[in-house]
């Protein structure tokens, strides 16, 4: 467009007609509208609530709550708890699910979508129905199942499941392990995990960059094991084993003492973990597929054995074409967290935009910080993706 | 699936809230007639006070109410959309305008009250909330459900109260919160949680919906008060009067001996409370905005509140629920009309 302007200097066009301008017009006049519409709907509302003498602002926040919460991962009661409490307590039970699940998830998918693409055909039909039929029935319905068929087989706490001794114990209250305490000579292992961790990294480093100049490879993942299990774990021999742990025991109706894990969290992990893990194989499959055989015989033809062959040439390649619809997997992921409200689980929507809208009444509120939170979290989630795809794109020389 | 209707019910009541024209100019009574319909907000399905029979009509004592605005407003008990709600999302359902009244076994408390820009009516229920336990437990007290966990229902006065009567008498507790009515009885029926908690008429309203229903036991403990009533959105006194007189007028029929049956003849009685009851004399009516036989009606179509009572929750229901408090003030009740005059 430059070029236009360039070749006919004389001509003094009129301004209505440079696309440029135009381009920043359009633009201006979005903005004002956009800008129009959302003030409107705000001085609407905050108008409206005030004639409907519904309370506004963010004064609940400071407030006892009253009421509790079963799995919360910061101390947290109804004694002592704010609303503002409650909104952490279920943000960090959210996370908590949202992150372990994406994790198992990614494993099991690519687990599934690699035995998809399996030779023994008793595998690749296994996967093949796995996927269809996770796929295809709603999570809600899923999540429901999981729940009671997690439930319904369990005994109640007077029978329990006992393992190890007595030290873990599974009944229809959730799984008991033992809570282990440190004490405090358990600092000098959590150092020596610390540094070893970082040595690794280093090592790793380093053993990249002979790599590099030398072409000798390092045997990286033993280096790393030695580092970051073997050595504190001597540590922690060495330092006379310094924690106690406080076993479940059966005390009332329920078992006291100990790490419980819920039923709603295993019943809502299990759910999001398998439904989800079901869409990403088939992203896994897709990926794979999407690398000519051509680069499988080349790499066999350059004597590259099976195992570094998919490592080395065919994951890398795929993974440009797993990476981004893998994120919105993340995401979906992230967001399915909420039906957890259907079995109690008591995540972000559950404990927020559920208990605490319905006490304090403050629906804009609520609702306004709840879908900020989700924004935040998929956006986070989107920008680490797309840093970790522009890693792994196509390079161009 | 319930969690999409609950979410879309919260987002277009807020975005009502943010769109509507400046709020509710127009008087409810109005909008209601010229739509030729009353939206009244119920339960999503509590026998006794809301709940589909096997015809998927609506009965129950909350319904009752809500038939009775429409015979005032309309001689027709059938001009009423029940709009079912669950708990976490009546008030803002009500407040956004999507019905035009909440008559859902909702506890009157003074934050609603005062903070949710609503206007409680008289109770139509006076409750206490309790626990249910299973017989094989072997507890008689709810003061002896130290570390027991406890199944509650979402949204509700009683998360609070459970909340302060474990913490009252030091007993230890682990609350499991489901969004709704029916998933909370669930887990509570497969042994998830030791008890379970509602308003006492909620407990042997549920009880009927167990496998077992003779192998739980409802404890003695009631742990709060709990008066149960309609509700309408602050602002509009007309609406709000209707809501009262008509709860007023079904308490006054039965005080007087004005029932279904023999409203027709008592339309000739000379006792002048009944007179001014029924509209044969005063202008009782107007002065609401309906006509002044709106009574008559409400008690010929529906019935008094001792009738709508006995049939939805008490003698001749599967409820058996005994008058108890809510018998009328001169028998010992708590239920009480102020006088027609």
């Amino acid at each position: 467009m430059s070029l236009a302007i360039e070749g006919a200097p004389q001509e003094k066009a009129s301004l209505l007609y440079d696309p440029k301008v135009r381009g920043i017009a359009w633009q201006v006049i979005l903005f004002v509208i956009i800008g129009f519409v959302v003030y409107e709907a705000y001085s609407n509302a905050v108008e409206n609530l005030q004639k409907a003498k519904i309370a506004s602002g963010f004064g609940f926040w400071d407030v006892i709550s009253g009421f509790d919460i079963g799995q919360h991962l910061i101390d947290y009661s109804a004694a002592t708890g704010t609303y503002g409490r409650a909104f952490w307590v279920g943000l960090l039970n959210t996370l908590l699910v949202a992150v372990i699940g994406c994790v198992l998830a990614t494993f099991l998918g690519f687990t599934v979508g690699v035995a998809r693409l399996s030779h023994n055909w008793v595998v690749a039909k296994i996967a093949t129905v796995y996927v269809e039929l996770i796929r295809n029935v709603p999570l809600l319905l899923q999540l429901l199942i999981w729940y009671n068929a997690v439930l319904k087989p369990l005994p109640n706490p007077r029978d329990s499941f006992k393992f190890f001794g007595d030290s873990f114990a599974l009944n229809n209250r959730g799984l008991y392990v033992p809570e282990p305490t440190f004490l405090p000579a358990f600092s000098a292992v959590s150092w020596t995990l610390l540094g070893g961790i970082l040595a690794s990294i280093l090592f790793r480093l380093w053993a990249k960059k002979q790599q590099a100049l030398t072409g000798r490879q390092y045997p990286i993942g033993l280096v790393a094991l030695a580092l970051i299990v073997v050595l504190p774990g001597l540590v922690f021999l060495v330092m006379g084993r310094p924690v106690e742990f406080s076993y479940p025991a059966l005390q009332g109706f329920n078992l006291r003492g100990g790490t419980q894990i819920y039923p709603e969290f295993v019943a809502l992990l299990v759910g999001l973990v398998t439904y989800t893990a079901a869409f990403i194989a088939e992203i896994v499959r897709a990926g794979i597929l999407s690398v000519s055989k051509g680069q499988t015989e080349a790499a066999h033809a350059l004597g590259i054995r099976n195992g570094p062959t998919l490592k080395l040439v065919i994951i890398p390649q795929a993974l440009r074409v797993i990476i981004p619809p893998l994120t919105s997997n993340y995401l979906n992921l992230t967001k399915n967290s909420s039906l957890a409200v259907a079995i109690g689980y008591p995540d972000l929507v559950q404990v927020f935009m559920g208990t605490v809208l319905n006490q304090t009444g403050q629906a804009i509120e609520v609702i306004a910080i709840t879908m900020l939170v989700y924004l935040t979290i998929s956006l986070t989630t989107a920008t680490f993706m797309n840093w970790y795809n522009s890693r792994k794109a196509l390079v161009e020389r | 699936m319930k969690t999409t209707v609950i979410a879309g019910a919260l987002a277009t009541g807020m975005v009502a809230l943010a769109f509507s024209a400046p709020a509710f100019a127009q008087a409810t009574l109005a909008q209601v007639k010229q739509r030729g319909e009353f939206r009244c907000g119920i339960g999503t399905g509590l026998a006794g006070f809301n709940v589909q029979n096997d015809k998927g009509v609506w009965e129950g004592l909350d319904v009752d109410f809500c038939r009775a605005i429409s015979a005032a407003i309309f001689n027709d008990p059938l001009k009423v959309k029940f709009i079912s709600l669950s708990a976490k999302d009546r008030f803002t359902a009500l407040q956004s305008g999507e019905v035009d009244m909440l008559v859902r076994n909702t506890t009157w408390t003074m934050s609603r009250d005062t903070q949710l820009g609503l206007n409680f009516g008289p109770v139509n229920y006076y409750d206490g909330q309790g626990f249910m336990v299973k017989k094989k437990l072997g507890v008689n007290s709810a003061l002896k459900l130290d570390g027991a966990s406890v199944c509650v229902q979402q949204g509700t006065t009683t998360e609070l109260n459970l909340a302060d009567y474990f913490r009252a008498n030091k007993i230890k507790y682990e609350s499991v919160v489901f969004a709704d009515n029916d998933a909370t009885i669930k887990a509570y029926d497969s042994g998830r949680c030791d008890a379970f908690t509602t308003d006492a008429s909620g407990l042997y309203a549920e009880r009927l919906k167990m496998n077992n229903p003779d192998e739980n036991i409802v404890l003695p403990e009631i742990i709060s008060k709990e008066p149960l009533g309609p509700s309408v959105r602050h602002g509009d006194d007309q609406w709000f009067d209707i809501m009262k007189w008509v709860h007023y007028a079904m308490l006054t029929a039965e005080e007087l001996g004005v029932t279904q049956a023999n409203v027709d003849q008592m339309l000739k009685s000379e006792n002048p409370e009944i007179k001014r009851l029924l509209g044969t004399e005063g202008k009782f009516g107007e002065t609401v905005g309906l006509t002044n036989d709106w009574a008559y009606r409400v008690i010929k179509l529906v019935g008094n509140y001792g009738e709508t009572f006995e049939k939805n929750v008490g003698s001749g229901s599967r409820l058996k629920i005994a008058r108890g408090i809510n018998a009328l003030w001169n028998k010992g009740g708590l239920q009480y009309a102020p006088p027609i005059r």
